[in-house]
């Protein structure tokens, strides 16, 4: 693949040690243009590190990333042409005015990425600010000037690490505003987060990483889907309901879950099979419902415990576009 | 962002962009050094120091009369900025030079910094060169500084008059005033060389206390081996000693020996140091803040 049409964002077989520490391993990723693509995980799982790599700013001990088909530690600064983000806090000098950061930016990106400072500085409402010194800012608002700070280099691929870490509602709804729009408008965005609800709101795919490896690399909304199987079920006698299910053939994973039962159906016939004998047996049936994960809950499935062997299993739980082992 | 404005900066492809010169870097260094406040507690001591002096010589008598030129500093003013020099080169400049060399990598560090900068469109070495040329901008700057306010008050209180040359021949005013500015030339060649180090301190350590005091203990180092019974041998490849070369310009004829000198022991220290901050610079991770 040529350098003109390369994906946004390729990496292959990525790994990072720190000692005996291996912060990310053998990560692959592929984020295709136009794409908002979700970069999950918790806290520790080697997101940051990834972004960084992907960035240049430090080294993997194995295997190549590359931002349009550039490899930013062969091409340096022009491998990151039509490219800007954060990694963690979006870092200014405090010393200077949020404007004089800008342009300060704007002299180190060149061509006329000066011409853009007051465009931005009005996306993301700092035009009255502008003049303060950013020691005097709050986080929200160096969050935003990070924004503006990457809008400076009119980006094809934006890469934002936890963009609204540490925002109160009001931000975090308007910087998912700003991002949504900018994706919108063409950009590609690679968003680093541990929010379920932002990810599920913003991203067409996403890529769950645990312990600095990618367990799931797949279409959002496939991942969604995947869950469909199971089902909630409210009746007159729960007690003996549950009974029913446990008995019924199909049905497994029923549980109690405080008010009703879930339960988890491979076929639709079983879950009509399992109404008649409800009723046969006395238990008048007052809901029954399919229940999607939320994303909340399939992170955790597969972030904890041995979620993965479920995900590759294709059982109940999970069955992941791509779950890698 | 609460209301989000129009519209948002384009999202069109970059076109090719033209990329910042060394030049535009450097000048972004200075600014940067301009609005913080070391600098201009360098420049303070660099000032403020010739100032004492010359107040200290008035209000009491005798002068500085084991060391060169102190015998002159009554006879004039000229005679003020090369006792300075001396006295300056046992930690005063070192302090000074470091107080900004030994920071300026560092400090970005520790702001968090460099990740911002290193991901826009210029690459590391123009950042470590810029960050380099502005360091000894700061160093020039405030050696001028440090001479030129010694001069001033010493002319307005001594007067500017010839100059006793080290060779005991008198220098008239206009060719003592050139010798000096070439002898702060030559007294740039050691500080070139502190600076380096420090930069490479403020490199490798990432910590400007850690760097400043690195580069005055080195520099205090070489002084103390240079004061220690059976090392005269390593005296002249000493840095310490090279702060001395410049008094070759104030005798009649000209030694040009410890300046020749002095610009490659210099050298020596200099650009091992630069080539392994510039080294370490372009090659290391940048994993914090």
């Amino acid at each position: 693949m040529s350098e003109a049409d390369g994906h946004p964002i390729e990496a292959r077989g990525l790994v990072k040690r720190y000692g005996h520490v291996t912060a990310v391993d053998r990560v692959d990723l592929t984020v295709e243009a136009g794409c908002v693509y979700g970069y999950l995980g918790p806290n520790g799982a080697g997101k940051t590190t990834s972004l960084r790599m992907l960035l240049g700013l430090i080294r993997p001990d194995e295997g190549v990333a590359r931002l349009f088909g550039r490899d930013p530690l062969e091409q340096g600064a022009a491998a990151l042409d039509g490219v800007a983000g954060f990694v963690e806090a979006p870092r200014f000098y405090p010393y200077l005015s949020g404007r004089r950061n800008l342009e300060l930016m704007a002299a180190l990106d060149g061509g006329d990425a000066g011409d853009r400072i007051d465009g931005a500085l009005e996306t993301v409402d700092l035009t009255d600010r502008q003049g303060d010194k950013v020691k005097g800012y709050s986080h929200g608002m160096k969050q935003r000037l990070g924004i503006a700070a990457a809008l400076l280099r009119a980006p094809r691929l934006l890469l934002l690490d936890e963009p609204t870490t540490g925002l109160d509602p009001a931000g975090m709804r308007d910087m998912r505003v700003l991002v949504r729009r900018l994706a919108d408008e063409g950009m590609t965005v690679l968003l680093s987060s541990h929010l379920m609800g932002e990810v599920e709101e913003l991203c067409d795919r996403v890529a769950i990483v645990r312990s600095g490896r990618v367990i799931y690399e797949g279409a959002l909304d496939a991942l969604l889907r995947s869950t469909g199987q199971r089902y909630r079920l409210r009746t007159t006698d729960d007690e003996r309901a549950l009974a029913v299910c446990r008995a019924q053939a199909g049905v497994t994973e029923a549980l109690g879950a405080g008010e009703g039962i879930t339960f988890a159906a491979e076929q639709e016939r079983t879950v009509a099979d399992l109404s008649v004998a409800l009723v046969e047996a006395g238990a008048a049936i007052t809901a029954l419902v399919p229940a999607a994960a939320s994303l909340e809950e399939l992170f955790f499935r597969l972030t904890e415990g041995d979620g993965l062997v479920d995900a590759a299993s294709g059982g109940n739980g999970v069955v992941p576009e791509k779950a890698i082992r | 962002m609460s209301a989000v404005a129009e519209p948002a900066p384009s999202a069109t492809p970059a076109a090719t962009r033209r990329r910042p010169g060394i030049a535009a870097i450097y000048g972004w260094e200075l600014r940067k050094l301009r609005a913080q406040k070391r600098t201009y507690l360098g420049f303070g001591m660099a000032a403020l120091v010739p100032i004492l002096f010359v107040v200290a010589l008035a209000l009491r008598g005798g002068g500085p009369n084991d060391v060169p030129f102190g015998r002159y500093v009554r006879e004039t003013g000229l005679a003020i900025p090369p006792v300075l020099l001396i006295f300056g080169s046992i930690w005063l400049f070192p302090l000074i030079v470091a107080l900004v060399a030994g920071d300026i990598v560092a400090n970005e560090d520790g702001n968090g910094t460099l990740k911002t900068i290193l991901t826009r469109s210029v690459d590391r070495h123009q950042v470590f060169l810029a960050k380099a040329l502005a360091a000894l901008t700061y160093a020039v700057a405030a050696l001028v500084l440090f001479a030129g306010v010694g001069l001033l008050l010493g002319g307005l209180r001594y007067g500017l008059n010839p100059l006793t040359s080290l060779s005991g021949t008198k220098i008239p005013v206009g060719r003592a005033l050139g010798l000096m500015a070439a002898a702060l030339g030559a007294y740039l060649l050691p500080v070139i060389a502190v600076a380096s180090i420090a930069l490479l301190l403020s490199t490798v350590t990432r910590n400007s206390a850690a760097a400043i005091v690195g580069t005055l203990m080195i520099s205090l180092l070489l002084q103390l081996i240079g004061v220690i019974s059976g090392l005269e041998a390593i005296k002249p490849y000493l840095l310490s000693t090279q702060f001395d070369a410049w008094q070759g310009l104030l005798r009649e004829p000209a030694d040009w020996a410890p300046i020749a000198r002095a610009t490659w022991v210099c050298a020596l220290y200099a650009l091992p140091a630069l080539a392994a901050g510039l080294t370490v610079f372009v090659r290391r991770d940048v994993a914090g803040g």
